[in-house]
């Protein structure tokens, strides 16, 4: 559809002009098709990209989506005051009775500094848990906003580390094929004879006592369980383009290993593998709340989705009416992974040779 | 063909090897003491005996050495009694279960195996017919319907899921129930007398005993996790059979097929089908990963008694050697489906050349 358009229109223009233009023009506009700035600027592979996000009802929606959670976690400070500013991934606590405390509840004990929409929005000047607290009286509501920073942080971090490594590694085994291809692919092989989130879990639990209670052991588990697919494409893609007259071009001038490599076949072989990073970014962000909800990873009231619903754990029996510690949290947390899978799945379109000029 | 699956069969140990590589290396970041639950049940009381256990054990051993005795066990000078070895299917002490994890794995296997069997119907039934239908419909309102369920329902954390239907229909509704069996018909279960358990399935086990109570109470505590466990492949499995039956709908010969008169259906279920379907198998040893990764979450969700939540229980409780155990456990499992979806997917599909 989007790949249409955008070879229609040329060719539309061009009609419109045969009617009225002179035979000079026609063999001058023929000859010349006219490229948009923006293209001029982003390259035709970019300008495909940016103009199929653009027009793809289901990514704009993602993109809408996204820009929502990206302003909440830019806002995070004045939407929800740290009281202590700065460490403000601990959720502040009133109290610490053990059963959870439904929405509207008055803050009673050491409430944070309040925020500026509290008087002209509820009218009143006491902090409230807006969405409730959980047992051990934290706030919800704080650990909601504040836990979009923890979502994108990790997300970004583990998808650009895994990507790193799978660039590394999958470039290595490319372009020196034989022995060193065999070992390195063999090793991947390894990697992923294990299930992802069972071996991270795994890992992550080794790891803790070193790294102790935070973001490090889960995101550091993610990302030694998860580089493999990446050196998979990575390899396959270099593979392809090696055999490129202006590689043997370059190695002709008497170009490094090194310098061929990141200048010559990487830029040429690094786009499948971003639009897999873009698909990918949302479940790293899923298993990293799976992980923080069976237990392991950061410590008790960190800032944290996945943490907060692992609350829900212990009142699997009150769940009715102790609704609020799962639902959310957990709206957040389909929204923020749909958005990711909305823009990448457009991306993945977009790219796919085999959806070009279908329908679909 | 027969040559391919024997080069296919023989690279198996090498991976296993491999495989046990990664998890011995891993065992390196533990200290010693925590190491000696592979060997042991009670840790040693004071130094004299420790260092006693370490020189039996050869903890501080050159690592091959230790890699070496870690696979085969270490023999007992005196009593000839071997300890340990995972080739011999010793996998160590755990802590958090209170015996040989390779018996927590052993009573505990059957549950998730149970709980698995029973999430294949929904995947493949669900997600295979509504892919062909949404593929067949393509653009209509069904293909719509299910192409957002599908992006939806990828999107959605098992766990959260899980405790949103468990809040519906267990706390709310009380039609379901979380665990694996009530009380009373634990206590039938358990009994030799009452109840042979033949398969340690208990529904299957019920039906061979003719004990419909305790068949309609494992249905009603086994719904909620089978539909959790299985969404996730459910909308992966729909997502990759649209799209292939969306390809093979386009081909030539779906084209001659209903050129030359055939029935719509004869087309779709007998010449386009069956070819959509081939790499949908290839997805079948994703499908095991997503299985193997959602027991973890899904048990500990419902506090069903599989060996998915003794490993996270073991996990959050850094109880390394059990975690260990499961991982190589998962990982015999999963190299075993990816051999077997390997050899028929060559079976199926005449297409493809060996060599």
């Amino acid at each position: 559809m989007i790949d249409n358009k955008n070879e229609d229109k040329p060719q539309k223009m061009d009609e419109e002009k045969l009617g009225q233009a002179s035979p000079e023009e026609i063999v001058d506009d023929l000859s010349v098709r006219p490229i948009p700035k923006l293209q001029q600027v982003l390259g035709p592979e970019g300008y495909h990209l940016i103009k199929g996000i653009a027009t793809n009802p289901l990514s704009i929606t993602g993109l809408i989506i996204m820009s929502f959670f990206i302003l909440i976690s830019i806002f995070a400070p004045l939407i929800a005051p740290p009281p202590q500013p700065k460490d403000p991934y601990i959720i502040p606590r009133d109290g610490f009775s053990h059963d959870p405390k439904p929405p509207g509840t008055v803050w009673t004990r050491n409430p944070p500094p309040k925020a500026f929409w509290l008087k002209p929005l509820t009218g009143s000047d006491k902090w409230v848990h807006l969405l409730g607290t959980t047992s051990g009286q934290w706030d919800v509501f704080y650990g909601v906003v504040w836990g979009t920073h923890t979502a994108f942080y990790t997300g970004l971090v583990v998808t650009f580390a895994m990507v790193l490594i799978g660039l590394l590694i999958g470039s290595i085994a490319a372009y020196y094929g034989g022995i060193i291809d065999m070992v390195l692919m063999r090793i991947t092989d390894i990697f992923l004879a294990f299930p992802y989130l069972v071996a991270a879990l795994t890992l992550s639990a080794i790891i803790t006592p070193l790294f102790g209670k935070s973001l490090w052991p889960a995101m550091t588990a993610l990302i030694v369980f998860g580089w493999m697919g990446y050196a998979r494409l990575v390899r396959g893609d270099i593979l392809s383009v090696r055999e490129r007259d202006y590689v043997t071009a370059a190695r002709v001038i008497g170009a490094k290993d090194s310098r061929i490599l990141i200048r010559h076949i990487l830029p040429n072989a690094i786009f499948p593998t971003l639009v897999w990073a873009s698909m990918d970014i949302g479940s790293v962000v899923l298993s990293f709340a799976a992980l923080s909800f069976l237990g392991v990873g950061v410590e008790v009231g960190y800032a944290d989705w996945g943490q907060i619903i692992a609350f829900a754990r212990s009142w699997i029996t009150h769940l009715s009416e102790y609704w609020y510690i799962v639902v959310y949290p957990g709206i957040a947390l389909v929204l923020f992974v749909l958005a990711w899978n909305l823009i990448g799945d457009a991306i993945r379109d977009i790219f796919d040779p085999r959806m070009r000029g279908t329908k679909t | 063909m027969t040559r391919y699956i024997v080069r296919r069969v023989l690279v198996i140990p090498l991976i296993l090897f491999g495989a046990t590589l990664l998890v011995f290396f891993f065992l390196q970041f533990l200290s010693p003491t925590e190491r000696s639950a592979l060997w042991l049940r009670d840790l040693p009381k004071n130094q004299a005996a420790w260092d006693a256990v370490i020189k039996k054990y050869c903890l501080d051993c050159p690592i091959h050495i230790q890699y070496w005795n870690w696979l085969v066990g270490v023999k007992d000078p005196m009593t000839g009694k071997i300890t340990g070895g995972v080739l011999r299917g010793d996998l160590g002490y755990s802590r958090t279960g209170n015996e040989a994890v390779v018996d927590v794995i052993k009573r505990r296997f059957p549950a998730t195996l149970e709980l698995a069997l029973w999430a294949v119907i929904p995947v493949i039934g669900g997600g295979i017919w509504l892919g062909v239908q949404s593929a067949v419909h393509h653009n209509k309102p069904i293909d719509q319907i299910s192409r957002v369920f599908s992006i939806v329902g990828w999107s959605f954390p098992t766990f959260v899921f899980g405790l949103l239907i468990l809040m519906f229909f267990y706390a709310k509704l009380q039609w379901f129930l979380p665990g694996r069996l009530s009380d009373w018909a634990t206590a039938v279960v358990l009994d030799p007398k009452q109840f042979h358990a033949y398969t340690q399935l208990n529904t299957i086990d019920s039906l061979l005993n003719g004990r419909f109570d305790i068949l309609w109470d494992s249905v009603r505590h086994l719904i909620l996790p089978v539909l959790t466990l299985a969404y996730v492949d459910w909308a992966l499995l729909l997502r990759v059979t649209r799209s292939s039956m969306l390809e093979t709908l386009r081909q030539d010969y779906v084209t001659t097929a209903r050129a030359k008169g055939l029935a719509e259906k004869t087309v779709i279920n007998t010449h386009a089908r069956p070819n959509a379907l081939i790499p949908v198998a290839t997805t079948a040893g994703f499908t095991v990963i997503v299985l193997l990764n959602g027991v973890v979450i899904t048990e500990t969700v419902f506090n069903y008694p599989g060996i998915g939540s003794a490993a996270a229980e073991a996990a959050v409780n850094l109880d390394v050697v059990t975690t260990l155990g499961f991982i190589l456990f998962n990982g015999v499992i999963l190299i075993l489906a990816n051999l077997i979806v390997d050899i028929l997917y060559v079976l199926i599909d005449p297409r493809v050349t060996l060599d």
